[in-house]
């Protein structure tokens, strides 16, 4: 009799440690799902698949490192201040170095030549940013790191990563908003359906193109504002989240805003509850497994369609 | 007096040149017609004058100001409006969304409503599907659209790139009629079509071109009875 009362309360305890990874999958997720929204955004506007998206990420958490340590403002409260600049960053790296190549290959769908030029972005940003930071892993100490929240039950969540999902599904909501009702928006949708019937409604492609870039930046920047708290910054953080991101945008179809945060979603809960089963490097194995096998039955991806976000 | 006039423009993807010396001139509020058979560069000629194409050599004028080499936002701003081959319609988007888009520059913008309530009132069945994706029209519901959309940016001339393509007989006919009263209303046309006979029926003056040249000009009705037309064209 108590034999079977033990195993009840062991059974409950196992449901309600999956139960807490799970949410803690979900957590992590979502942030997951954020890194690449500006991946997808961009590929869905430019068909340009930018490898120094990572970099790009590196060059937000940096951001947001430098603003919380030197001031010792509230976590989130870097965010007003990142995020505008990383707009204009976006914009002006479109603008100056990867235009100029795009409009020499602009008859080609998937210029290869753009590929490249994202890749010596990759490169110059990591290692400037090895040069002037050092190799050295930062981490800043905010009101919120190591805080958890206590749900009934006994089970703990990380203050920050809660916060990172509240703030993606605001903004993923923000960005949904913005390119379904605004005339920006419909341009953009416009053009990455059609970049040349676009411009035969008067759409200035390139400045479109600079836009959706500097857009895609800003929202990698917020990304990067919510791992700071509870992620250490370094020179090549970028690239771990980079080959994440590359599988997400995939796994939810390339150019799909909704597929990226589901794709970080299910990548997150992958890890963290088969954590509870096999050593950390298989769980990427079921990840890549996944990849793998979702490539081969639906190869657009669960969101993939012509893409219109 | 004219209010587009090409003159000798060269125009070619790499190396291969598509259309040679080819001067024409569009008079204000006329219908001409483009007439030719496939790949003799109708649809490359209209990709140039909206600037989607570069043009190695030769002057276009539009009022007399030279317009070669400007970007198609610039183009369309001066009221050159081009409806592509195939309708080319932002297929995930709604009905309403495409013609929204159509009235896209600033100018445009300001009478977007007034405009949107004529195309209603030319395509009824726009105003009901309003806000269906473009991509599950029939096709002579996006053929509408696409003419919609066009007339939505306010053009003062008009370029359509075979807007019959694909269509029924019946669709056809429609869609001739729906051209020829935009011109009534005072917009000047370009249209270029394969289909011959209809497209001469509605035109005040025509050019027929082979090879990238124009080899005969004409009315309407002089080329609908002109015995080369009506044996490589009409099949008669």
């Amino acid at each position: 009799m108590s034999g079977t009362a033990l195993l009840y309360t062991d059974w409950l305890d196992e449901m309600e440690i999956i139960f807490e990874s799970l949410l803690n999958g979900l957590l992590m997720g979502s942030i997951y799902g954020l890194t690449a929204v500006g991946l997808t955004l961009i590929f869905g506007v430019l068909k340009v698949i930018n490898f120094a998206h990572g970099s790009i990420l590196m060059v937000g958490m940096y951001a947001a490192y430098w603003c919380i340590t030197l001031t010792g403002m509230n976590p989130y409260l870097a965010i007003p201040i990142v995020v505008p600049l990383m707009f204009y960053f976006g914009y002006f790296m479109q603008q100056f170095v990867i235009e100029p190549v795009f409009k020499v290959e602009k008859d080609v769908r998937e210029p290869i030549t753009v590929i490249i030029v994202t890749t010596g972005v990759w490169y110059i940003l990591d290692n400037l940013a090895l040069m002037i930071f050092g190799a050295k892993y930062r981490v800043v100490h905010t009101s919120v790191t190591g805080k958890l929240f206590e749900l009934p039950g006994d089970i703990y969540l990380l203050q920050p990563k809660v916060y990172g999902f509240i703030l993606t599904f605001i903004s993923g909501l923000l960005l949904f908003w913005f390119l379904k009702t605004t005339l920006m928006g419909k341009a953009i949708r416009a053009t990455s359906l059609d970049r040349d019937a676009a411009s035969l409604m008067g759409v200035n492609q390139y400045k479109i193109y600079r836009t959706a870039f500097g857009i895609g930046t800003a929202v990698t920047g917020l990304a990067g504002c919510v791992l700071v708290p509870f992620y250490s910054v370094y020179p090549s953080v970028g690239i771990i989240f980079d080959i994440r991101a590359f599988i997400i945008v995939v796994l939810g179809g390339l150019g799909s805003i909704p597929g990226a945060i589901l794709g970080g979603i299910i990548v997150g809960i992958i890890e963290s509850v088969g954590a509870m089963y096999m050593p950390s490097t298989w769980t990427e194995l079921v990840i890549y497994g996944l990849f793998l096998l979702l490539l081969f039955i639906k190869p657009t991806g669960l969101f993939g369609s012509k893409h219109d976000f | 007096m004219s209010l587009l006039k090409i003159d000798r423009l060269n125009t070619g993807y790499g190396d291969i040149q598509v259309l040679f010396d080819l001067s024409i001139e569009v008079h204000q509020g006329e219908v001409l017609s483009i007439i030719g058979a496939n790949g003799v560069g109708k649809t490359t000629l209209l990709k140039t004058l909206s600037g989607l194409m570069p043009a190695s050599s030769g002057t276009v004028y539009f009022k007399d100001q030279e317009i070669q080499g400007l970007p198609p936002e610039k183009i369309v701003g001066l009221g050159i409006i081009q409806i592509p081959e195939g309708r080319r319609l932002f297929s995930l988007m709604s009905v309403l969304e495409n013609l929204e888009m159509g009235a896209y520059t600033p100018k445009a913008r300001a009478r977007k409503d007034e405009r949107l309530k004529e195309v209603y009132q030319i395509f009824p069945r726009l105003e009901e599907r309003k806000n269906q994706l473009a991509g599950t029209l029939s096709g002579g519901e996006q053929q509408m659209v696409a003419i919609g959309r066009g007339l939505m940016a306010g053009p003062e001339m008009l370029m359509l790139d075979e807007p019959s393509m694909g269509l029924s007989p019946v669709l056809r006919e429609e869609t001739f009629r729906v051209v020829k009263k935009i011109a009534e209303t005072g917009v000047t046309i370009m249209l270029i079509e394969q289909d011959v006979k209809h497209s001469l029926s509605i035109s005040d003056r025509a050019y027929v071109m082979e090879r990238g040249e124009v080899v005969m000009e004409g009315t309407g009705a002089e080329l609908l009875v002109n015995p080369h037309i009506r044996k490589a064209y009409l099949g008669i």
